[in-house]
């Protein structure tokens, strides 16, 4: 990866990870780990991957608060509709909305939709003979509903390579481990058994992203990306702990998770300008 | 009605190409004929409802006009959350179609019957449920579907044969006048009425589109002028015709009326049979139909 563009995705993430925060305090919200999980897969596949005129779909809705920071930095939202975030009369509620957010096609949070839907979009730009591409973003514990294994053998069946399926795979569901709760180890074979072209990338590292990227764009099956992330990455206290899910941010702690997340920027910035 | 709606899909292709029909792996000796005229146009979702109406939802947001069938239980009440979220929430406009509604799939039992989907899907927004009673509704419910924007269900079922003539397709056609009650129903069940020794006395009006926000003023004027009402299905009275209308009926009220209402009730005796052995165990028709209205008029 260029250094520039590896610089530029470093800067980005850190303003969306650093505004989605804000978000996250000021309305006193949960799901805080959720979004730094998926933050960095998020940012990379706005701004290092799809295309305008190409489709995202966040399944995991409950990571609203990342999407909608990735849309505010690509200038779709603005400064007003960030702060209306949980508000009384806003379209930014805590999943994604129907209807009103553009780059929002359809809205999320009952988990299991998000890769039929993407199926959807692949099936219809194959009939358009359109090249546009939809990238589809799962959580790992939504694998358990039925409906994305459905969608999972109509890709393949249909051989939908405009489909990119990204798996934020932080091993952390609800009320447990994903492996505790209902096992999906080996997740690789059985997505391989299903016939996608399985790659694994560090779902915090835009290098591994980049790999996975290339190899996903030479594959002549759909892609699904195991991108292998920490839950609460940045959140010393609840980092890998469901606690991370449900609990809002106490003031200490986001100052902790702020200088976290600056730090680990400005190491990572400053790795590649040595290079 | 199943034929009458393949002849439909097969001629009004031509015109709208955006048409796509999806199948969840239903339709043999029926379907031959729209698959070689779709082509790539025909999907076989393959048994997989909860993904066919996702996938089908973004067909139409993406400008396609997805007819989705099944057999009416698993395209209506299986995908129930795909339909809310993803076609009605963002009002698209898929066209689902369920074959058998009601007891149409007699003898294969009641996992294959739907005496509750007018009820599931006319409390979803944006949703607009077609209920042919003859046959010949079912060219003209389709035709009105393609135009549709919203979200449609449409209910198919053995279309009604009537010594009446029946008025063209509409939300509400009035069959016949009568001066002893008036009959509501929806479907083609309400024929065992009109071919009945009752239909002689009774005005008979059929509703062919829910939801309904209101009631035509003839039939208003009849009802507080005779003071009976019968409300007919082949669905749940609890969330069916019956509820809906009552609802409406009571703002235009001026006179006390007794309602009965004939409904399917399930499987009162836990056995099986045809479709018209469930219809007359549910005084849908035959006897029990005939003691009910006796006794009420």
């Amino acid at each position: 990866m260029e250094p520039s563009i590896h610089q530029d995705l470093l800067v980005k993430a850190f303003n969306v990870k650093k505004r989605f925060l804000g978000m996250y305090k000021a309305a006193n919200a949960g799901h805080v780990g959720s979004s730094l999980s998926v933050a960095d897969v998020l940012t990379f596949v706005r701004f290092n991957w799809m295309h305008d005129h190409d489709e995202i779909v966040l399944s995991k809705g409950h990571a609203a608060a990342s999407l909608y920071s990735v849309l505010a930095e690509e200038g779709v939202l603005n400064d007003a509709d960030i702060e209306s975030f949980y508000k009384n009369d806003t379209y930014l509620a805590a999943h994604p909305p129907a209807n009103k957010v553009k780059r929002i096609p359809f809205a999320t949070g009952s988990l299991g939709h998000g890769l039929s839907l993407a199926a959807g979009f692949g099936l219809a730009f194959k009939l358009k003979k359109s090249n546009q591409q939809v990238f589809c973003i799962t959580s790992d514990g939504e694998l358990n509903e039925g409906s994305i294994w459905e969608a999972a053998l109509f890709l393949v069946h249909h051989n939908l390579k405009n489909v990119v399926w990204l798996i934020d795979r932080n091993r952390l569901q609800g009320y447990g481990r994903t492996e505790d709760v209902m096992k999906l180890e080996p997740l690789d074979k059985k997505l391989e058994a299903f016939g996608l072209n399985v790659l694994i990338a560090d779902g915090h590292d835009f290098e591994s992203l980049e790999n996975a990227k290339q190899q996903a764009a030479q594959s002549d099956k759909p892609a699904a990306i195991i991108c292998n992330t920490t839950k609460g990455r940045g959140w010393k206290l609840y980092e890998d702990k469901v606690d991370c899910h449900y609990l809002p941010m106490k003031q200490d702690q986001y100052d902790l998770i702020l200088e976290e997340i600056e730090l680990d920027f400005n190491n990572s910035h400053s790795q590649i300008s040595k290079r | 009605m199943r034929n009458e709606f393949a002849a439909a899909m097969i001629q009004y292709f031509d015109e709208h190409p955006e048409m796509v029909f999806v199948t969840g792996d239903l339709g043999y000796m029926a379907l031959e004929k729209v698959e070689q005229k779709f082509g790539e146009r025909f999907i076989n979702a393959g048994v997989a409802e909860q993904n066919m109406v996702s996938v089908s939802a973004v067909l139409a947001h993406e400008g396609f006009i997805p007819f989705v069938y099944s057999i009416s239980p698993f395209v209506t009440i299986r995908p129930y959350e795909q339909i809310r979220n993803d076609v009605c929430l963002h009002n698209l406009p898929v066209k689902l179609v369920g074959n058998g509604g009601g007891y149409g799939y007699g003898i294969m039992g009641s996992t294959h019957h739907n005496i509750e989907d007018i009820g599931a899907l006319r409390v979803l927004p944006n949703m607009r449920i077609y209920v042919p009673f003859a046959a010949s509704d079912v060219d003209h419910a389709v035709q009105q579907m393609i135009s549709d924007k919203n979200p449609n269900y449409l209910r198919l079922n053995t279309g009604a044969k009537i010594n009446y003539d029946v008025p063209p397709f509409a939300q509400w056609r009035k069959i016949k006048s009568g001066t002893k009650g008036v009959v509501v129903g929806t479907g083609p069940v309400v024929e065992h009425i009109c071919n009945s020794q009752y239909a002689e006395d009774l005005e008979i009006w059929i509703v062919s589109i829910f939801p309904f926000n209101d009631i035509p003023e003839q039939l208003v004027v009849a009802i507080n002028a005779t003071q009976k009402l019968i409300t007919v299905e082949e669905h749940s009275g609890e969330c069916g015709l019956r509820e809906a209308f009552s609802f409406h009926i009571m703002n235009h009220l001026t006179q006390p009326i007794k309602i009965l209402s004939l409904a399917a009730n399930g499987y009162p005796s836990g056995k099986y049979g045809d479709q018209k052995w469930h219809l007359a165990e549910n005084n849908l028709m035959g006897e029990g139909m005939a003691q009910k209205l006796s006794a009420f008029l």
